[in-house]
């Protein structure tokens, strides 16, 4: 039983922290007033460039740093759209989410001889704790990546960022009223460009722990959803950093859920409990988000001096 | 003028232009500091335009800006405000969840490392602006929670906190209550004799009269004339600012009032965050009279419209039209009950914007057997009809029927509602905020229809937030405070005082009696 236990916390903590990297993203980006629906496609595009230059370096680190790169580059085509040109910010993600598993599967092919996969990883990234450092114990079965450490890290940063900081309450307050912000002499349009620029930098390297700590490989369904799942728990987290961790550790459960039942003596067929997290989110989403608090600005392009 | 540096700001030649309209043209401003000086104007007139440009919102396209005497580029608001240039919007830049402190050092924070907020040292500041001016505000509470004239104030103090020595205040008074009026123009006074510079931008004579002492008049853009205000009755005043004479009280004959058209009886209703916005409401319209409901921005007007139009669930409590309950059915029986509304809002509720003025003009009867046949549209009546509307009602220019409504300007939108509506032949008309943005003529128009409709036997019901406009209109008045009617009067009983002190929440003893 408690090795079980064990192996669910393992899981759960290993699953939400691509998550939680994201949504993160998705908090920033949306607390500045800007929609970021192309979390999906940001991480896509970060998993193949975690993969492919930790394949080829042989350094699953440098692997990371790109696949924070690569989302970031994408969400600077998101920036522009956007806040530049005040394109439509959701058309604009939906475009992001269908450019970025296009141009991964497409660079994948381009450097793994026309595969869709890529080949693994010599050296994942590295687990803090685990066998190794357990042995003996009744600890044996529990295991934590690095990248959970970094997600936990970057919850508390973040959260640091936007409620004890001057640039945090700048941000706040341009998701609520960027002509305020305007009129204070701060620049909203630099301000939001660095938070989708931010945004998608975290939703790559979620991409990238998926690729590097997870499966160690980049595979064409290798971000399914989770972009969006990362979204949700936005959402019910009612755009609080603290908030969205939380519903990504929910989510990241439901993932060691379908892990365990499916290796366990359950007849269930694994394309049903592969279903669990979908479905969870979208009851999530129906049953307790209720009454909205997202940012009032969210989603409108600012247009300065319009009247 | 010669640039001085007694003045604090000199406007030269401004000149803006958007797209192919010129919002200012060569306009000339000359403020002596440590004064207060207003700016009057139409809506429209670019009083606004020319505020945002010496705020750096917007820039000239031609044109010299001169503080103290030093020629100054002024790119951004960044830049305004390090010259000492503060602005307080007509439409408060504020945060509604932060609270009044975040709102204040909003962009201009203090910081301990790592940019980390700490407030202790701006909160001395701020609490001795606070005392300098007497201005009292909870810097704990959140804006949401508020009222508007303390809101008010925490912009007046922003502008403060970063060192304004020029104060521009964007129609500061549109949204006061009398009473704050008052303190407002105390504060002002206070800002003065500590040598602040002020600029008040307003198109209401009577606070130019009691605030400033020179006044620049800009009408269409252009630069009218800069005068003594001491020097000027409001009249004077009023016809330089339209360009033509204009009567700025309001002629009517008595009201004969006849039987009752429309009761509302203990209406209670809830708004959608489920709180009590309309509470124990009555109120009995007569025909030929209009009865003013005057009333602060938030007391229950909204939902009350809304209840009595359908769009909202009634708790409890009746409404009569006629004699017969209309509570709670659908707004097209309700308006079939000759209920025509003129709603607050003419782009989002009024009309259509993209449709053109034909189009608009059948909104409300494009079912009727005359404009539809088996469900189709008959065009030729509906020309007719518009014909006939921008005819009687004067909408400008004549022949605009197919041209899209949104080019139309606000008065003659406006017109255009207002004549549709009454073509319903409504024995109750609805009037929330009939003038709103419209400029003196259209104002004395729409006055005018209103009296004339009251005059044939139909009720008017104004809700407005325009006191002035209530107490010239209006046969009875009565306030609505916290979504009950907390007093009535007749109209030669009620004045500024009596009514404002009732909608700021205050307690009047002779109110119930009159």
């Amino acid at each position: 039983m408690l090795n079980n236990i064990l192996i669910a916390i393992s899981i759960t903590l290993m699953y939400s922290a691509p998550l939680a990297l994201a949504a993160m993203g998705g908090v920033i980006s949306e607390r500045s007033g800007i929609i970021n629906i192309g979390i999906e496609g940001m991480m896509s595009i970060g998993a193949l460039a975690g993969a492919a230059v930790g394949y080829f370096s042989g350094n699953a680190w440098l692997g990371l740093i790109c696949a924070g790169i690569a989302g970031g580059l994408m969400a600077l085509l998101h920036a522009i759209a956007s806040i530049t040109f005040k394109a439509d910010q959701t058309v604009s993600g939906i475009a992001i989410n269908l450019i970025g598993p296009g141009v991964a599967i497409f660079l994948s092919r381009y450097f793994f001889d026309g595969a869709a996969l890529s080949l693994p990883v010599p050296v994942k990234l590295p687990k803090v704790l685990d066998q190794k450092y357990l042995q003996g114990t009744s600890f044996e079965n529990f295991s934590i990546d690095v990248t959970v450490l970094i997600a936990a890290v970057v919850v508390i940063i973040t959260w640091f960022l936007l409620y004890k900081t001057k640039w945090g309450l700048r941000i706040r307050a341009m998701g609520e009223h960027p002509a305020a912000v305007d009129t204070l002499g701060v620049s909203v349009y630099k301000s939001r460009y660095f938070c989708v620029i931010l945004s998608g930098i975290l939703a790559g390297l979620g991409g990238g722990t998926i690729t590097l700590a997870i499966i160690s490989q980049f595979t064409p369904t290798a971000i399914s959803g989770q972009g969006f799942i990362a979204l949700a728990a936005v959402i019910f987290g009612k755009w609080r950093p603290f908030g969205a961790y939380v519903a990504c550790l929910l989510f990241g459960f439901s993932q060691a859920l379908v892990v365990m039942l499916g290796g366990g003596t359950l007849s269930v067929p694994s394309s049903i409990l592969a279903m669990i997290p979908y479905i969870l989110t979208i009851l999530v989403l129906i049953l307790f988000v209720g009454h909205s608090s997202a940012p009032k600005a969210s989603g409108v392009p600012y247009e300065k001096g319009a009247r | 003028m010669e640039i001085s540096k007694d003045y604090a700001v000199q406007m030269r030649g401004i000149t803006k232009i958007f797209g192919n309209f010129k919002a200012l043209d060569n306009v000339d401003l000359d403020v002596k500091k440590g004064e207060t000086h207003a700016i009057l104007g139409e809506n429209g007139a670019g009083k606004s335009t020319l505020m945002n440009i010496l705020y750096g919102l917007y820039e000239a396209d031609a044109g010299e800006i001169y503080l103290n005497g030093e020629r100054m580029e002024i790119k951004n608001p960044s830049c305004a405000i390090h010259s000492g240039i503060g602005m307080v919007h007509q439409h408060f830049m504020l945060i509604d969840k932060f609270t009044v402190m975040q709102n204040i050092i909003l962009g201009n924070e203090t910081t301990d490392k790592f940019g980390i907020i700490n407030t202790r040292k701006a909160k001395k500041r701020v609490l001795e602006i606070m005392s300098r001016y007497g201005m009292k505000v909870d810097l704990k509470r959140r804006i949401r929670s508020i009222s508007v004239g303390m809101q008010q104030k925490v912009e007046i103090l922003k502008a403060l906190y970063r060192g304004a020595e020029i104060l521009i205040l964007d129609e500061p008074t549109a949204v006061l209550t009398p009473y704050e009026v008052d303190e407002l123009l105390e504060i002002i006074e206070n800002l003065k004799k500590d040598g602040k510079t002020v600029i008040i931008i307003t198109h209401k004579l009577k606070e130019i009269k009691k605030s400033s002492k020179e006044c620049t008049i800009i009408r269409k853009g252009n630069f009218v004339d800069c005068v003594n205000v001491e020097k000027e009755s409001e009249q004077s005043l009023a016809e330089k600012m339209v360009g033509r004479k204009v009567k700025l009280s309001v002629e009517k004959r008595p009201a004969s009032p006849g039987d009752i058209v429309f009761e509302i009886k203990n209406l209670n209703v809830t708004c959608e965050r489920g709180l009590e916005s309309v509470k124990n409401l009555s109120m009995t319209l007569r025909r030929g009279e209009i009865y003013g409901l005057a009333g602060i921005e938030g007391n229950g007007q909204k939902e009350l419209l809304e209840a009595i139009i359908g769009v909202r669930h009634v708790d409890s409590g009746k409404i009569l039209m006629n004699g017969k309950e209309i509570q709670n059915k659908s707004t097209r029986y309700i308006l079939d009950s000759k209920i025509s509304v003129i709603h607050e809002d003419r782009h989002k509720d009024g009309c259509v914007l993209s449709m053109s003025v034909a189009d608009n003009a059948i909104l409300s009867k494009y079912r009727e057997r005359k404009f539809c046949i088996n469900g189709f549209l008959n065009y030729e009546e509906r020309d007719k009809f518009t014909d006939q509307l921008i005819k009687n009602y004067d909408v400008r220019p004549i022949g605009c029927k197919n041209t899209k409504i949104r080019n139309l300007s606000g008065g003659n939108q406006q017109k255009l509602i207002i004549g549709r509506e009454i073509a319903n032949n409504p024995d109750l008309l609805i009037a929330v905020q009939p003038t709103r943005g419209l400029d003196v003529g259209a104002i004395e128009y729409v006055h005018k229809i209103l009296i004339n409709l009251r005059d044939q036997g139909k009720a008017v019901l104004l809700i407005s937030l325009e006191l002035d406009e209530i107490l010239d209109l209006s046969d009875r008045i009565a306030v609505i405070y916290d979504g009950s009617i907390v007093g009535e009067f007749n109209q030669e009983k009620a004045n500024e005082n009596n009514v404002g002190l009732l909608m700021a929440g205050g307690k009047f003893n002779d109110a119930q009696n009159s």
